[in-house]
């Protein structure tokens, strides 16, 4: 099992020693399996890194079960992850792989993790910040997003939104009024 | 069991051989996947399956509709990063109706369009692709031709300003749709939905205080789409029952919250409430007007949704064995 897999999984039955051996060393081929699928879109990022890849588990039959969620509604992504997850089980040798979708609870930025958010900003885009908490109604932003965004290439912060929507769902356009360059800033959900 | 890795790099190499060996790899979002895959989508006890059904229909055509419009502008808005906001929105709208259309399937399938035996299109397609205007659910503010890019912004300040009220609701854990699938739908749609309505605010602020012909234009499009705020507060039967169900949101329950925020829009841009008296009707039933069953709840729209829906559907009506 890889490290990046541990925060997500942490939260259910992972390794299931009743089982036995052979089953954990089943659930840790099909963990690394899974665990090393990239994002189609954000191809520096695994899909556990992106926080997409919430659960494995390995059947008494073998049976390979990957649940991901979506990062947006029409994430148009999503069809390419499951393809891609069920070809890696394949190949590690599950003949029965599977992947369900959870819907709940929502895809936050928050599930990003730090190897995720390093490989990010090593590919020049600005990594999320906290995602907003509120209680009560959603409040209303009639000025720009106020964000401690620096820029990816020169590390400045004298930076401005262009549009809260970017290449993908999930990114905003900024531009560095420092080194003059575009790019590109997850947006915190 | 075939290993599908050893044709990988003709994938890569030959558009229409990866095409053959894997269609969801050939462009994204075109797969016949179930978008509920492993979703337990069981009805929750004592509540009507075609209540339900119908309710995520409404919320479904809503999105459905008012994406195709937006779809409109991609490569026709003023600049590049508006182009791309309205289509990332469009996008957004499209994923929900996705949804909520395979949640209405799944309620009652008997609302599914039956289509020739051996069609891979899915619930969710058939409803998008194979219903009339008439039995589309939508509130007519979703389908109302698009004007400018000023007409635009206040559309979406308006649908984004109620149905993020409404998808609040459904998923608030004090007022949470009892239908688990339409409460998660909606915790994600609220995430997205914030989004398009500080977009359109902020458009609406920028253009009502802009140029004198930014405000005149801004104004215009207020007028053209006033009359048809009203609707989206009336409460449609089915809208009462589900939310007495405890499954949807009597839209009227919403209407104090989401005028507050209009009001707050329209105070920052110095911009009055237009004194105009709702649209009635549709084209189709003329000489009725008979309050509550005349609106796009009800099947009545304006002859934009029949254009509207004849482009979007043409396709899949010609093929409706096709796959794409």
């Amino acid at each position: 099992m890889t490290a990046a897999l541990r925060p997500v999984l942490d939260d259910g039955p992972v390794l299931d020693h009743d089982h036995g051996h052979d089953h954990d060393r089943a659930l840790e081929r099909a963990l690394d399996a899974a665990s090393a699928v990239v994002d189609p879109e954000l191809p520096m990022l695994t899909l556990a890194d992106l926080g997409v890849l919430r659960d494995v588990t390995v059947g008494e039959d073998g049976a390979v079960v990957a649940a991901i969620t979506p990062t947006y509604s029409g994430c148009p992504a999503m069809a390419a992850m499951r393809d891609d997850l069920v070809r890696e089980l394949h190949a590690a040798g599950f003949a029965d792989a599977r992947v369900r979708v959870v819907l709940e609870p929502a895809w936050t930025t928050d599930w990003i993790t730090p190897t995720g958010r390093a490989a990010l900003a090593a590919a020049g885009i600005s990594p999320p910040g906290p995602a907003p908490r509120r209680s009560g109604p959603v409040p209303l932003r009639l000025t720009p997003t106020r964000r401690a965004v620096r820029c990816p290439r020169c590390g400045s912060d004298d930076v401005v939104v262009g549009s809260e929507f970017g290449s993908t769902a999930c990114k905003a356009l900024y531009r560095c009024q420092a080194c003059l360059e575009p790019f590109e800033h997850v947006k915190e959900i | 069991m075939p290993d599908v890795r050893t044709h990988e790099p003709d994938d890569h190499d030959n558009a229409y051989s990866g095409l053959l060996v894997n269609d969801a790899h050939w462009a994204f979002g075109t797969d016949f996947e179930d978008p509920l895959a492993g979703v337990d989508t069981t009805v929750p006890d004592g509540v009507d399956p075609a209540t339900l059904a119908t309710y995520c229909l409404m919320l479904g055509d809503d999105a459905l509709v008012l994406s195709q419009r937006l779809g409109e502008w991609c490569s026709n808005a003023p600049d590049l990063e508006e182009d791309i906001a309205l289509s990332n929105i469009a996008l957004d709208l499209l994923g929900q109706a996705r949804l909520l259309l395979a949640r209405a399937a799944a309620a009652d399938p008997s609302q599914v369009p039956a289509l020739p035996d051996g069609s891979p299109v899915p619930d969710e397609d058939r409803l998008a692709f194979f219903r009339d205007a008439r039995q589309f659910r939508n509130v007519r503010l979703a389908e109302v031709p698009n004007g400018d890019f000023a007409q635009t912004v206040v559309r979406i300040l308006l649908f984004s300003s109620w149905r993020l009220a409404l998808l609040d609701r459904l998923s608030d854990p004090l007022t949470r749709s009892r239908d688990a699938v339409l409460a998660a739908v909606a915790a994600k749609g609220v995430k997205e939905l914030t989004y398009h309505r500080d977009f359109a605010g902020r458009w609406f602020l920028t253009l009502a205080r802009g140029t004198e012909e930014s405000r005149r234009r801004l104004l215009a499009g207020l007028d053209e789409l006033w009359p048809y705020w009203a609707e989206l507060f009336e409460t449609h039967d089915i809208e009462r029952a589900a939310a007495l169900a405890g499954v949807g949101v009597d839209p009227a329950g919403v209407a104090a919250d989401v005028e507050a925020v209009l009001d707050q829009v329209l105070m920052a841009s110095g911009v009055d409430r237009p004194v105009l008296p709702p649209v009635v009707g549709g084209h189709d039933d003329p000489g009725h007007h008979e309050h509550a069953a005349h609106q796009g709840r009800d099947g009545v729209h304006t002859e934009a949704l029949a254009e509207l829906l004849a482009e979007m559907q043409v396709v899949a009506r010609a093929h409706p064995r096709g796959q794409w």
